[in-house]
């Protein structure tokens, strides 16, 4: 786990300067430099944050529902604990990803919300996980806690699939992948990056996930920590 | 079947509970009155068009619904009647037994709705029949389908007012923005055939939400 | 003799993160009856839910067998009976509403018209069982609860404080029924009282 932190935090680190620092120019001559797309010239550099943490907050939530049906078959109150605490992680992305579509919206396309059919799911997603934590602060019971919540994230789950690949296809929209593309509606972006690019790309994907790994191990280890803690109190 | 007639007894049940209560029938056909009315007046004199129309429509659907298709689950729990109902029947017949009643009380909201609209605005005027009436019936499956299911949760937790819509809403957003795109495309007058990709979504949301609540019903259900 | 057994294996219960009670293990046949003793909040109900099958263990397992065949759940319904002071009744309906609609959803096999009305005379509510159940009193609702335990002749009687809320006629016709339930078929009987608890032959003491 030591390895997975010190490497989650030099990847991280790595992209966020990488992605910030490394300039643009038209006709890239060495690896040092960016091609500059036209339309988008710097505003490009967002990619290397947007796209892990919305790809992150989806890894979080299917661990988080993995984690739910393992616990509806085990009871076992440690499975429901890492069903919460990658949900609260992927509830921190999530609120990460949208921010930083946002923002990429506003720079590009003028505002900062447009109902774009990809933009209201990373919200649909948002909503799900604030009727998670609800629904959990409204039941007693650990165990029905655990159980409750455990098959809503699962119905909850149930309904991902739609609005990622129906609903892109279905409206047309601003974002990439959308109805009317012309790279191809889909859930799966083609957007053409230079190698350098992908490298960077890709360090910050692998390192975001990393973080989430890292975060997630931190958060079980400190709730079995309290779980322990109150059950020898009894 | 001895589950056929077990769900069907237990149908029975309800909608006889409801005739001698009327707790759920008042509740909506109030609800629906009173949300005509204030968007009555909030339009006054302008003639929507047809998109928020239809979306207007929905949107009462939907609000009518959370008030009323909890009832199912919620007031067994409070009456303490959960437990009798356990050892009655299983949970498939439970599951669906609760289901169909809210399908029923669904298609008779979305009814009332469209009587009212009809009735108040002169710019709901159904093109295409064929659209509104597939829309209405799979629209309201999947709005039952989806509500039962949250239902039966929501009943075993504390605050079960304003958790039901909160809980509901993320689930049934899909379903609302297909049946409010077809529902449009009915008042617009387009073909059948246009409104296809919102018949296979909605079907499609019936199907895989109808599965997978059965699926996990028995753990929510039984404590 | 019906053939029926019932087997508990190591059931224990947790409740938010409190132990109830653990590793309660037990085999009843037909002919044979337990007692459930402990003080309040020992976790009588609790145990009594669990082997009804309302309430799901945190280990361990609640088995029925006719001969050799493990039943499922939806055999058990048919032959098991329940009173306990957490069960109610519907009482937007009458007392013989109440039976005819919850014996349609569990659809077991129809008893005889005589059976049912000895039943309800035995718990004396013949006379009331067109009046809707909101006008019971609370005795009168134990009586309808025991009717509805035996509606559908169970071979297992499960009663959770039988004598609450009875007066002494009530009582009378509780221990005939445990008579004849203790002779031929399984009785588990849940209280603090200990002449009820000496109705069964068996006894287990909680906490």
């Amino acid at each position: 786990m030591a390895f997975i932190r010190y490497a989650s935090i030099l990847l991280v680190t790595f992209s966020l300067i990488a992605g910030i620092a490394i300039p643009l120019a038209q006709a890239p001559q060495s690896w040092l430099q960016f091609p500059s797309i036209p339309g988008l010239e710097e505003k490009a550099r967002n990619i290397f944050f947007h796209v892990p943490t919305a790809w992150t907050t989806v890894v979080a939530f299917l661990v988080s529902m993995f984690y739910g049906l393992k616990y509806l078959r085990t009871k076992n109150i440690d499975d429901d604990l890492i069903s919460v605490s990658s949900a609260g992680l992927g509830f921190l992305f999530c609120i990460l990803a949208t921010v930083t579509g946002a923002l990429w919206a506003k720079f590009n396309w003028g505002s900062y919300w447009n109902w774009d059919p990809r933009q209201t799911s990373i919200f649909i997603l948002l909503l799900i996980y604030g009727a998670y934590f609800a629904l959990r602060s409204a039941v007693e019971s650990d165990e029905k806690r655990g159980t409750l919540s455990a098959v809503y994230s699962i119905i909850a789950g149930l309904t991902v699939p739609f609005f990622v690949f129906v609903m892109p296809r279905m409206m047309s929209g601003l974002h990439p992948g959308a109805k009317g593309d012309l790279e191809g509606s889909g859930p799966v972006v083609e957007f053409k990056m230079s190698p350098n690019m992908l490298v960077v790309f890709f360090i910050a994907l692998i390192g975001f996930n990393l973080l989430y790994i890292w975060m997630l191990n931190v958060r079980v280890r400190t709730g079995r920590l309290e779980y322990k803690q109150l059950h020898t109190e009894e | 079947m001895n589950a056929i007639s077990s769900t069907y007894a237990l149908v029975l049940k309800d909608f006889r509970s409801e005739l001698r209560t009327r707790y759920a029938v008042n509740a909506l056909i109030m609800f629906v009155v009173t949300a005509v009315a204030v968007i009555m007046f909030a339009l006054r004199e302008d003639h929507p068009g047809n998109d928020v129309l239809a979306g207007m429509f929905w949107v009462v659907v939907f609000f009518t619904g959370m008030s009323g298709l909890s009832r199912s689950f919620v007031s067994e729990e409070e009456r303490g009647t959960s437990m009798t109902l356990q050892l009655v029947a299983s949970s498939t017949v439970v599951y669906f037994g609760k289901l169909l009643f809210n399908v029923i009380l669904t298609l008779a909201m979305v009814l009332a709705v469209t009587i009212l609209y009809m009735l108040v605005f002169s710019g709901f005027v159904i093109e295409t029949f064929s659209i509104f009436i597939v829309t209405v019936i799979l629209g309201s499956l999947g709005l039952a389908s989806a509500a039962t299911i949250i239902a039966a949760i929501i009943a075993k937790a504390n605050t079960r007012g304003t958790l039901y819509p909160v809980l509901s809403f993320p689930i049934l957003i899909v379903l609302l923005m297909t049946v409010m795109s077809a529902t449009s495309k009915a008042l617009d007058g387009l073909e059948l055939s246009a409104a296809y990709s919102d018949f296979v979504v909605l079907g499609s949301y019936c199907m895989v939400m109808t599965a997978g609540s059965w699926i996990f019903f028995d753990y929510v259900w039984k404590d | 003799m019906k053939n029926l057994r019932l087997t508990v294996t190591e059931v224990s219960k947790h409740f938010n993160r409190r132990r109830i009670f653990q590793d309660i293990s037990f085999s009843l046949n037909c002919g044979e009856s337990l007692s459930i003793t402990g003080r309040n909040g020992s976790g009588k109900s609790t145990l009594v839910k669990i082997v009804a099958g309302v309430l799901s263990p945190t280990r361990g397992s609640v088995q029925f067998y006719r001969g050799e065949n493990a039943l499922v759940e939806d055999d058990v319904k048919h032959e098991l009976g329940l009173v306990s002071p957490y069960l109610q009744l519907y009482d937007e309906f009458s007392a013989t509403e109440n039976m005819t609609i919850l014996s349609s959803i569990r659809a077991s096999q129809d008893s005889e018209p005589s059976y049912r009305e000895h039943i309800f005379n035995q718990f004396n509510l013949w006379d009331r069982r067109n009046d809707l159940v909101r006008t019971f009193s609370s005795g009168m609702k134990q009586r309808l609860k025991y009717i509805f335990a035996l509606y559908h002749k169970p071979s297992i009687l499960i009663l959770d404080e039988p004598t609450s809320n009875l007066d002494e006629e009530g009582i009378n016709a509780v221990r005939e029924v445990a008579e004849e339930f203790k002779k031929s078929s399984i009785l588990i009987v849940a209280t603090n009282d200990q002449s009820e608890a000496s109705w069964c032959s068996r006894r287990i003491h909680l906490g």
